[in-house]
């Protein structure tokens, strides 16, 4: 399912429409009769845009200004209340050619994203100020600095530490409660029982006039590991970021029908019983039963099946599929949660809940490493005791092993790499909606993938005859270019690919569920299915589609037309198997068809007419036996086999509901993003296990010296910063290969795209 | 050490200062469009001056 809006909506964008009192949700004071909207814009993705959609919208009476922020594509618009409407901005940027709708970050969840990322922004910087300020008076006391002096020193670290680790901690304390009331162990437990058990020891070693104190450890500890916090949140606030645009045009409405008046009504209110009037090409809001027309419909995106269906009086028609040939009114007979669609999404967030919890790679670690940690200090001291050392030495002991071993440089390891991995996607087009899905994406050997809108762009192509004589197709064309039918459109990117005018037609007419009629000089042209021109019934199905042609009496031509493959895909499935991925096809379409593409891309194993809960069946039998599934699909037919799939992957031009409940969305055509994916993961996958190497390693070296009590505070500076500073360095190895990747060239313009849903 | 207990405490108010106007920066949302911020500075929108 490829429709692009261009060659699909040849009116143009049409405005989102603001209802009088649904606006007032969007918009907000700033100030006296001063209002203020964001609209989401996400065709707004170049920079050199920016400037011209600033002044367009600001030339507007009554605006104050407007300003894009091009990392979220968004505009945000201020105004004069009463002289300008935020109708008026959606309408103008329209009129240039952007798709616009009001944002709000509440829906999305980005706002608490964004709340999360300045929280810890703040605690980083002020772990970072404190970390300087104490960093640069201990190298006076490392420097020689002694009596009254020193103590004096020690005083202003404690002064600036106390105050820090009780503020930049408190994430970590949080998360650390957190798990131990639930009685279970994460890495954020031996950090905060290091940093308060330091603390205190640090105040009562300052009180005591002690020549060796920890302020700068505990304090440049934090540093990092909020540093490697905030990495985190990056990476998935990002991605969240990209998927929610994408998401937010979703939003549709439609004309209702109330005897002679016609009013537009916002999906969700949609009643069952009122009657919709559905134009050719739009998508349908609802389930509903046609009452008057004939069309033909797309039912691509729920069934899998390329073919047109048509539709008449009478007919069932369901939510998500789309309207190609004619003008339809629909009785609505569900709306809303009763709808096929809603059913699906009820399966999908089934097979979410029934997937066994993914334990990330970090998290395996810390089950081990928190115990081992805490067995190491506690033996140091009893250690310490039993040779006779005194409370006070065994103490400050076993507090310098806990410091040393604290995981900073393990804290870093996994984000580190991520934020590389996940910006080095990001650039080729590829958003990993979090770091686990990257983690999985590494370790998967199987993948299913599903037939149309996946690995062929729902676009066909004439694949026969090979030879057609320039008149014919010229004609043929020429009827084509009054209809939206796929196969019409397919004849004219054929004709205008051998550069051949299309011929000027009189008298078109289209006939939903037959096809097209016209006249040329005195012949009767036809251009449509086989009862249409006079051919009897296929014999045998060989999985094309057809479009047959008759001018006059003549015998009739069959033109036959293939989906067209993406990009790169048999070259994808081929890199896939010389992995030893299993590679599998799961379609919904007709077994003819599905054969055929299985034949042509070399995959053994293919499914035919799989239902949304057969597909869903398949997935979770291969996850029961131990497989771990890759799903690659785009329909809303693939939605909960995506759910299901230990990670999965969607296109952009997938559903609304593909796309979210797949882990890893790809922008652009070619397929080579799985590949492109899969290689990113492993990669990422090595570096993080030799991170971790790294960070254990280092422990193996300092836990020893700690024990025996030869590590100084200097000593711990310096380990735990250059360990810091080698995984972080080694992580940005990942980002250095720019090989140049197809997927890549698309993506400066991925917001076209999501424009088709709202065609 | 007189000039210690107050020259520290100075350089510590100057750094605060600087802590300070970086939440603020944070606050008022000039962190938010990096990308974009990037880009303004190459264009040239003097004119309406």
């Amino acid at each position: 399912m490829t429709f692009t809006c261009c060659s699909f909506d040849p009116e143009g964008i049409r405005p989102f429409l603001l209802a009088g009192e649904e606006a007032e949700r969007w918009v907000s004071d700033v100030g006296p009769g001063i209002k203020r909207i964001e609209l989401l814009v996400p065709g707004a993705g170049r920079a050199a845009l920016m400037p011209e959609i600033e002044a367009e919208l600001a030339a507007l009476p009554g605006v104050v200004a407007a300003r894009v922020n091009l990392t979220g594509r968004r505009v945000a618009v201020t105004w004069r209340e009463g002289e300008a409407e935020p109708q008026h901005l959606i309408d103008r940027l329209a009129a240039m050619g952007y798709a616009a709708r009001p944002f709000d970050p509440r829906e999305t969840g980005l706002l608490k994203d964004g709340r999360d990322g300045s929280r810890l922004l703040r605690a980083l910087a002020v772990a970072g100020f404190a970390a300087g300020n104490i960093m640069l008076l201990s190298v006076s006391v490392w420097s020689g600095a002694e009596a009254a002096t020193r103590d004096l020193f020690h005083w202003f670290s404690a002064l600036i530490a106390l105050p820090a680790v009780a503020y930049a901690g408190r994430p970590f304390f949080h998360s650390a409660a957190a798990a131990l009331r639930q009685a279970r162990v994460n890495m954020d437990v031996p950090i905060s029982l290091g940093v308060v058990l330091a603390s205190a020891m640090i105040m009562f070693e300052t009180i005591n006039q002690a020549e060796h104190v920890y302020f700068d450890a505990a304090v440049t500890l934090l540093f990092f590991l909020l540093a490697g916090r905030y990495l985190d949140h990056l990476m998935r606030a990002r991605a969240r970021s990209a998927v929610a645009q994408l998401m937010s045009l979703s939003a549709e409405g439609a004309v209702i029908v109330e005897g002679e008046a016609r009013r537009c009504v916002a999906a969700r209110d949609l009643r069952p019983g009122m009657i919709a009037a559905i134009a050719a090409g739009d998508r349908f809001p609802a389930d509903g039963r046609v009452r008057e027309g004939v069309s033909d419909i797309d039912r691509s995106l729920m069934t899998g099946e390329a073919a047109l269906e048509t539709v008449e009086a009478g007919s069932e028609v369901h939510a998500g599929t789309i309207n190609v040939t004619g003008p339809l009114t629909v009785e609505i007979t569900a709306a809303g949660a009763d709808t096929f669609l809603a059913g699906l999404v009820r399966l999908m967030a089934a097979a979410e809940q029934g997937q066994s919890r993914y334990i990330r790679l970090a998290d395996r670690l810390a089950r081990f490493y928190s115990p081992a940690v805490h067995v190491l200090a506690a033996a140091t001291l009893a250690g310490w005791l039993l040779l006779g050392n005194g409370w006070h030495a065994s103490l400050m002991a076993a507090i310098a092993v806990l410091i040393i071993t604290c995981p900073c440089a393990l804290g870093l390891a996994v984000p580190a790499v991520q934020v590389v991995a996940s910006g080095r996607l990001f650039r080729s087009g590829i958003m990993i909606k979090d770091g686990a899905a990257l983690e999985k994406l590494a370790s998967v050997d199987t993948a299913i993938f599903d037939k149309t809108g996946t690995l062929t762009r729902g676009e066909p192509e004439l694949v026969a005859p090979r030879q057609v004589a320039a008149e014919t197709l010229a004609l043929a064309a020429g009827l084509a270019q009054a209809s939206r039918h796929p196969l019409s459109r397919a004849l004219l990117r054929e004709a205008e690919r051998r550069g051949i005018r299309p011929a000027a037609i009189d008298a078109i007419s289209e006939h939903p569920g037959f096809g097209l009629a016209g006249t040329w000089g005195s012949a009767e042209l036809r251009l449509g299915n086989r009862a249409w021109c006079g051919l009897g019934a296929a014999t045998q199905d060989e999985g094309l589609l057809e479009f047959a042609f008759r001018k006059g009496a003549k015998e009739a031509i069959l033109f036959r037309f293939q989906d067209r493959l993406r990009p790169e895909a048999a070259a994808t499935i081929a890199a896939l198997q010389a992995r030893g991925i299993d590679v599998q096809l799961l379609s919904g379409d007709r077994e003819a068809a599905v054969q055929r593409l299985a034949e042509t891309l070399g995959v053994d194993h293919a499914i035919a007419r799989a239902t949304p809960q057969a597909k869903l069946a398949h997935v979770e039998a291969l996850a029961r036996a131990g497989r771990k599934v890759l799903m690659v699909g785009d329909g809303i037919n693939d939605a909960p086999a995506l759910a299901a799939g230990f990670t999965s992957m969607a296109p952009a031009s997938a559903s609304d509901i593909g796309r979210t409940a797949a882990q890893t969305v790809w922008m652009g055509d070619s397929l080579a993003a799985v590949t492109l994916a899969l290689d990113v993961a492993a990669k990422s996958q090595r570096i993080a296990r030799q991170n971790f190497a790294l960070a254990i390693g280092y422990n193996f070296l300092a836990v020893p010296l700690a024990m025996l009590g030869l590590v100084s505070p200097l000593i711990a500076a310096i380990a735990m910063s250059t360990s810091s500073i080698m995984v972080v360095a080694n992580a940005l190895r990942l980002g250095l290969s720019r090989k140049p990747v197809a997927a890549g060239t698309e993506h400066e313009r991925p917001a076209a795209h999501p424009m088709r849903q709202t065609a | 050490m007189t000039g210690l207990l107050i020259l520290i405490p100075v350089a510590l108010f100057l750094g605060a200062i600087g802590l300070a106007a970086f939440l603020w920066s944070l606050r008022s949302g000039q962190y938010d469009d990096l990308e974009g911020a990037a880009w303004r500075i190459l264009q040239d929108d003097d004119e309406d001056k």
